[in-house]
């Protein structure tokens, strides 16, 4: 009965199933639907119902945590259009890449060792900057070229470079504790 | 607004429909109860005019349990059976407290959650918290002159699972019907935000007697969105009371003290902490059993000094909150101080230059917590008016995972993500023909097992055999509003349901509940009947309400015979209802609620059109 709507993230939100979306209207969905299926509206009611709502708030969630963050909403978007995204299968990468990789690693390594807070932070910033860069190319491949499987190799470089953010905020905060 | 009470008590402007409602703060020093009395949060209090009970309960040889002011007397004489600060023990094994060994009590431990023995006995943390509890339900009932129909209850927003279940299931032996478990700093939130029309991104600090709490909101257009929160369920007040109670012991060249000395001198010191916050300087003064005589005077920079390594703990939960979020101390538009142990000046020293701004302290910070609380659980238990229209998004303050091999955790749900929420993994048999399964869940941020919390161990059972490998089972981790994990498990190849045996490491078994409920009811020579037969009313009551109200909303999306099938479950539950079968009740009203199962979904599902059309109608307009 609520299969259609089930169906996909994007038509749960009102948005359409495109990698560049409209963050305030997702989050005004969001609010609007959470407003209506919440358990909070339903703790007078019925066991049943409190069931019921429960499930769908949980759907409502994991639909915005879904979308809001661009690396798992470009995973999901993949997944929608038959593209496997092979991201734990597929670690195929092109050498360019991964000896960028490896300069980056060595260079966050060297500050770990060293202890310098400073240059991590640094490290962080411009890498997030550069991901910044490579999350356009997949916003181009996605919504405007349509080469889903070159997005896909664009998501799996976006996977690495995320793990190398997690490194570092991990070696951050292991300097501040 | 009127500020006179028109009405007779008990009667509202609208008696078939107005729920009574209270929100209860269950904190380690004092506890209130506060309720929502013609649209104004208000605290409820006791004969002499005190809205604030202290959280002590003395358990006396004749069978007499007191608690609060007058158990506090003997703090000092009995310290064995008179428990102060129990909220520390929830859910907690003997290893977990901190100075446990300068504790007067007789403490046993049978492994999980530590006991107290008492001169009436053997009692769980859960009983002891009950009794507090009870007390601020009777009072609740006298003055509102009423049945309620349920109480929000709050926790500090960094309890574990283990401890929310605990404080649930103290809930559940005070006969108290729980709406739900709400996160102190939330409920702090709600308050404020609701008082002052606040917008933007606010950090609460939560400073209480044995919890420290940070949580960082950001409030938007009515909703309240929790971003992230951290803390530290074991620092509070009565640390520094007892920092301040072994310097006491230190300049005065005292040997450990008999429990009786250690009662007297740790409230001497609770008492300086307090006036120091007004004054320079304040003496400790007490002349122990032993003889022996304390006769200090301590000033507030020893007294900051001697503690700074307490506020500092606090730092580095302030710092996690904000990267979790994602934000700079400057985006923080607000710091609201909740908790007794804020009024202490070099608290709000140290919160002021970590956020770059003076806190905000212009609220009671003793009972913002429960007129929070009071405030939501007006809305929860069906009193909500249409301008009320905000909603709390709360968030679960410690990851979920499973024990793996090696002793490793597997992360299944982060800190911080959204409630509810629901995950799933999937594991396979390793022997041919295995039928059972076994788990450990554990709670926390580290890699290894044995430095996590561990929260109960549970077995799958009736797993079709198959070949090692061929079983695909789906374990799914679901946490409710409340914060409270449910696990459920399905083999994916058969369909088959598993069953989930959980045993909680530091939790009651729902035998063990069922067994103290029934003690205290014969205590209270009450008849277990009749108890069981007004719970089954007031269910059935609520079913056939809520069913009728749904029906006037939404009849039209039932056809002529579905409304005829739903119209004779109405019949029959409140033909049962009017008799004295609490299991027939029980069977009508469920048939009742199965019968409007389909209802319900449709219902929703309309909800959720018409917010997609909504939407639709904005992108229009945009």
């Amino acid at each position: 009965m609520s299969i259609d709507l089930l169906q996909d993230f994007f038509g749960l939100f009102g948005l359409p199933r495109r990698f560049r979306i409209d963050e305030a209207a997702l989050e005004f969905a969001y609010h609007d639907l959470q407003g209506r299926v919440h358990p909070d509206r339903f703790a007078h009611l019925p066991d049943s119902e409190k069931r019921l709502s429960m499930q769908w708030a949980t759907q409502v969630n994991e639909g915005f945590r879904t979308l809001r963050k661009p690396l798992s909403r470009a995973t999901y978007l993949l997944e929608l259009m038959g593209v496997d995204a092979g991201l734990h299968t597929n670690t195929a990468m092109s050498p360019a890449f991964l000896m960028e990789q490896m300069e980056w690693r060595e260079a966050v390594e060297e500050a770990r060792a060293a202890g310098e807070a400073e240059e991590l932070a640094q490290l962080h910033t411009r890498l997030r900057q550069h991901s910044r860069e490579v999350f356009d190319e997949l916003a181009r491949q996605c919504d405007d070229e349509h080469d889903y499987s070159a997005a896909a190799e664009t998501l799996r470089r976006l996977m690495f470079m995320e793990k190398l953010q997690h490194e570092i905020d991990d070696a951050l905060e292991a300097l501040e504790s | 607004m009127a500020l006179l009470q028109i009405a007779e008590p008990g009667l509202s402007t609208e008696p078939h429909k107005h729920r009574l409602a209270v929100g209860i703060d269950l904190g380690t020093t004092n506890s209130l109860v506060a309720t929502v009395r013609n649209g104004i949060a208000v605290c409820l209090v006791d004969e002499e005019g005190r809205a604030m009970l202290p959280s002590i309960v003395r358990y006396h040889a004749d069978g007499r349990v007191e608690v609060g002011r007058s158990a506090a007397v003997a703090h000092a004489t009995d310290p064995r059976n008179t428990i102060i600060s129990v909220k520390r023990f929830m859910g907690r094994g003997l290893k977990d407290v901190a100075y446990i060994e300068s504790m007067p009590y007789d403490f046993v431990d049978a492994g999980g959650m530590l006991r107290l023995r008492t001169v009436q006995g053997v009692k769980s943390p859960v009983e002891v918290s009950a009794e507090v509890l009870k007390v601020l339900a009777a009072r609740a009932q006298a003055s509102l002159a009423g049945e309620l129909t349920g109480a929000v209850i709050t926790v500090p927003a960094y309890f574990d699972d283990a401890q929310r279940q605990a404080t649930k299931d103290a809930a559940k032996l005070a006969g108290i019907n729980v709406l739900r478990l709400l996160n102190e700093p939330t409920a702090a939130a709600v308050a404020y935000g609701l008082d002052n029309a606040a917008e933007g991104v606010y950090a609460v600090y939560d400073l209480g007697g044995g919890t420290f709490d940070l949580s960082i909101l950001k409030l938007s257009r009515g909703i309240f969105e929790v971003l992230a929160t951290n803390g530290d369920a074991a620092l509070g007040g009565d640390d520094f009371d007892h920092r301040l109670f072994c310097w006491a012991l230190d300049q005065s060249e005292i040997d450990p003290p008999s429990s009786e000395d250690a009662r007297r001198l740790l409230l001497k010191a609770r008492e300086a902490k307090e006036l120091l916050t007004a004054c320079e300087e304040a003496s400790i003064k007490a002349a122990l059993g032993s003889g022996e005589k304390v006769d200090l005077v301590v000033t507030r920079d020893q007294f900051a000094d001697m503690t700074k390594h307490l506020v500092q703990k606090t730092v580095a939960p302030m710092r996690k909150v904000l990267r979790d979020a994602g934000l700079a101390p400057e985006d923080i538009k607000g710091v609201v101080m909740v908790g007794g142990a804020t009024r202490m000046p070099h608290v709000q020293r140290a919160v002021a230059e970590f956020f770059g701004q003076e806190p905000l302290t212009n609220l009671d910070p003793d009972k913002v917590v429960a007129l929070g609380a009071a405030i939501q659980a007006n809305v929860l238990a069906g009193n909500r008016k249409d301008e009320e229209d905000w909603l709390l998004l709360d968030v679960i303050p410690l990851s979920l995972g499973l024990e793996m091999m090696g002793g490793l955790t597997e992360k299944v749900v982060p800190r911080n993500s959204t409630l509810p929420i629901a995950r799933a993994q999937e594991f396979t048999t390793y022997k041919d023909g295995q039928t059972a399964m076994a788990f450990h869940v554990v709670q926390g941020e580290r890699e290894l097992v044995a430095d996590c919390r561990s929260l109960a161990r549970f077995e799958l059972r009736g797993i079709p055999p198959m070949a090692a490998g061929a079983a695909r089972i789906r374990v799914t981790f679901q946490v409710d509003a409340d914060g409270l994990l449910s696990v459920s498990a399905r083999e994916m190849s058969s369909g088959v349901e598993a069953s989930v045996l959980v045993k909680p490491s530091y939790g009651l078994t729902d035998d063990e509940i069922a067994g103290m409920l029934r003690d205290g009811v014969e205590r209270a020579s009450e008849d277990i009947d009749a108890r069981a037969l007004r719970e089954q009313q007031v269910e059935a009551d609520r079913v056939i309400e809520a069913t009728l109200v749904a029906l006037e909303q939404d009849g039209d999306l039932l056809s002529a015979e579905e409304r005829a099938a739903i119209d004779a479950a109405i019949g029959e539950a409140r033909e049962t209802a009017a008799g004295h079968d609490p299991r027939a009740i029980k069977r009508s009203t469920e048939a009742l609620s199965r019968a409007t199962n389909e209802f319900a979904a449709r219902r929703m599902d309309k909800s959720i059109r018409q917010a997609l059309a909504g939407h639709k109608v904005d992108e229009i307009q945009v």
